[in-house]
């Protein structure tokens, strides 16, 4: 899995794009991104203003994605909303890989430690993740962060098992023996010879878990367990608008939409990006 | 294989073990008084002291633990807050919509999944082949929210096919009560049969390249008897592993579409515990739902020895 090969550039670019759909889909999550980000710019409209004369009035002209209950413009909030999105899964992919590295790292370099380390990440992994992630915010409060938090701690596990495992295959290595040998520091080995060698399967399991924490940050949020239910996000929307699906069912439609295609887009680009980095899984799809 | 069975069991209790630890410990993550925050900004300093006092908060730490592990042991998870019955008997009285809405929802992913997977190994890089595999990969992606509340308004509400929410009412019969499970479970299977099929695929793309399956073709067998009779009971392994996997994000999945139909199971138990604070029943259905989550996981393994005769531990 971690191989010490290093990686050719124009190889891996080629290879990475050897499948078309992967892409449209960086392209398609570049796009949202983007559109998000400066959501201030493209935002027709201020997401929180509301007009009462314009309440539930279809996509069309005016707004484009329609208008909510209170009259405000979809598009807006959609754009602002996947702000926040976003910003929870890039702040969970981060803080749950430093996390499992940190694990993964002390279980296999350290073996005292691996075997309470492995059982804690087992009993951590027993938890479905919606669940463990509505208890920890339940207890730590609804805020943008301790969301972040929280599915850091749900989704750690998944990257300190794969890393875990890398470094228990790359400590027995022959050159990580030789740069022992030699006097390296165990610093040096471990961010020069096993970080740099584990990078890879990291950046793939970040890939879905930056996919996974957007779907659990909308399915708290739908369940108004997530963060503050003023701020909108893309599963508060989707809330919000149910008690109106018969009739703007678009309310629903435009961020679920958004969610999906996000989603999707992601785990293509992981998809692809596991195939490009690791050759013989390419045909477990 | 004794060994094994005894060292599989052991680590499993290991497991639980941490788990209730880990659920002991998620409790007093709580910034500030536990007590103070389930009762909310109403509750008098006297209703606290009263709630630290009978839940043991005002008790060392240490002694906390204990009591809490020694009760648990015991099958005692404490005493809901909100329900004023005992934790065990919550969960229980709530458990069988989410137990059938997980069993009804893997068969659909199974019977969704199985084939199409088996079929696009068979028919490796065909359109149905491609096609499959974009599929799974949309199905993963849809929130399961958001195809709930579609089938709900288009399916249900529209069409009348089935009842669009809630269990059927307190008078319903069993199969009543099973008639409004359907529509949630088809939902929750779409989103489960895409790891089956994927996984599904991919190993039986791993066993029509053995030897063995090459050899029965050159025999002269029949394409379907290949695929039935070799491969797909050596692909039994892996699917039966995913199946297991699979069990925790039928939890997950459960938790929102009993929010989204309506049915009250624990999905919607632990939801509603949140908004009240009640967390003991928090606590409880974390405890209970990850040590089912282990005795599966331990089921799952000791299937292999039945299914695959090679396999020695």
């Amino acid at each position: 899995m971690a191989g010490s090969k290093s990686i050719d550039e124009p190889k891996f670019l080629e290879l990475l794009f050897s499948r078309r759909a992967v892409l449209v889909a960086l392209c398609v999550f570049l796009l949202i991104g983007f559109l998000c980000a400066f959501a201030g710019l493209f935002s027709p409209a201020d997401p929180a203003k509301m007009s009462v004369r314009s309440r539930l009035t279809l996509p069309g002209a005016d707004f484009w994605l329609g208008a909510d209950a209170f009259g405000r413009d979809v598009l807006s909030r959609v754009l602002h909303a996947g702000r926040v999105s976003l910003i929870i899964g890039i702040g969970v992919a981060l803080m749950a890989s430093l996390i499992g590295i940190v694990l993964g790292l002390l279980a296999g370099l350290f073996r005292h430690l691996d075997a309470p380390l492995s059982r804690l990440v087992d009993a951590m992994m027993a938890f479905p993740d919606i669940l463990l992630a509505i208890a920890l915010v339940a207890i730590l409060g609804g805020s943008m962060v301790n969301v972040i938090i929280a599915l850091s701690i749900v989704y750690a596990p998944r990257i300190a098992r794969i890393v875990r495992a890398s470094t228990l295959v790359i400590r027995e290595l022959p050159y990580v023996e030789a740069a022992h040998a030699l006097g390296s520091s165990m610093w040096t080995i471990v961010t020069k010879h096993v970080l740099l060698n584990i990078l890879s399967p990291i950046a793939v399991q970040a890939t879905f878990i930056f996919a996974y924490s957007m779907l659990a940050e909308a399915g708290l949020s739908f369940l108004g367990v997530g963060i503050d239910p003023k701020t909108p996000t893309w599963g508060t929307m989707v809330n919000e608008g149910r008690q109106y699906i018969d009739q703007a069912p678009f309310l629903i439609v435009f961020p679920g939409l958004a969610i999906s295609l996000s989603v999707l887009s992601l785990q293509t680009i992981g998809d692809g990006l596991r195939d490009a980095l690791d050759p013989r899984l390419a045909k477990e799809l | 294989m004794q060994n094994y069975l005894f060292h599989r069991i052991l680590g499993m209790f290991a497991v639980i073990f941490l788990v209730l630890t880990l659920a002991f410990a998620i409790v007093r993550l709580a910034p500030g008084d536990p007590a103070a925050l389930m009762l909310g900004p109403e509750a008098t300093p006297e209703d606290v002291v009263q709630l630290r006092e009978r839940l043991g908060l005002d008790r060392p730490i240490l002694t906390q633990y204990l009591t809490f592990m020694g009760n648990a042991v015991q099958g005692d998870l404490g005493e809901s807050i909100f329900f004023k019955q005992s934790v065990l008997k919550t969960l229980a009285q709530r458990a069988e919509p989410t137990i059938f809405l997980s069993l009804f929802s893997l068969s659909f992913a199974l019977v969704i999944a199985m084939p199409i997977g088996i079929y696009a190994a068979y028919r490796r890089g065909s359109f149905l082949d491609q096609s499959s595999v974009t599929m799974a990969m949309l199905a993963a992606s849809l929130p399961s929210f958001f195809t709930g509340l579609l089938f709900q308004r288009y399916v249900a509400t529209e069409l009348g096919w089935f009842p669009a929410s809630g269990y059927g009412g307190p008078d319903a019969d069993f199969w009543e009560r099973m008639r409004h499970l359907i529509l949630p479970s088809f939902v929750l299977g779409i989103v489960n049969s895409s790891i089956i099929l994927r996984f599904t695929r991919a190993s039986m793309l791993d066993i029509m390249g053995e030897d063995y399956v090459r050899t029965a073709r050159s025999k002269g067998m029949t394409e379907k008897r290949v695929v039935l009779r070799h491969a797909l009971k050596n692909a039994a392994i892996p699917i039966i592993t995913v199946v297991g996997l699979t069990f925790a994000l039928l939890v997950s999945g459960a938790v929102v579409t009993e929010r989204v139909f309506n049915i009250p199971g624990l999905g919607n138990l632990v939801v509603s515990a949140v908004l009240r604070r009640d967390y003991p029943v928090i606590q409880g259905t974390l405890i209970v739902v990850a040590a089912l989550y282990v005795v599966i996981n331990l089921i799952t393994d000791l299937l292999y020895l039945i299914v695959d005769k090679r396999v020695k531990y």
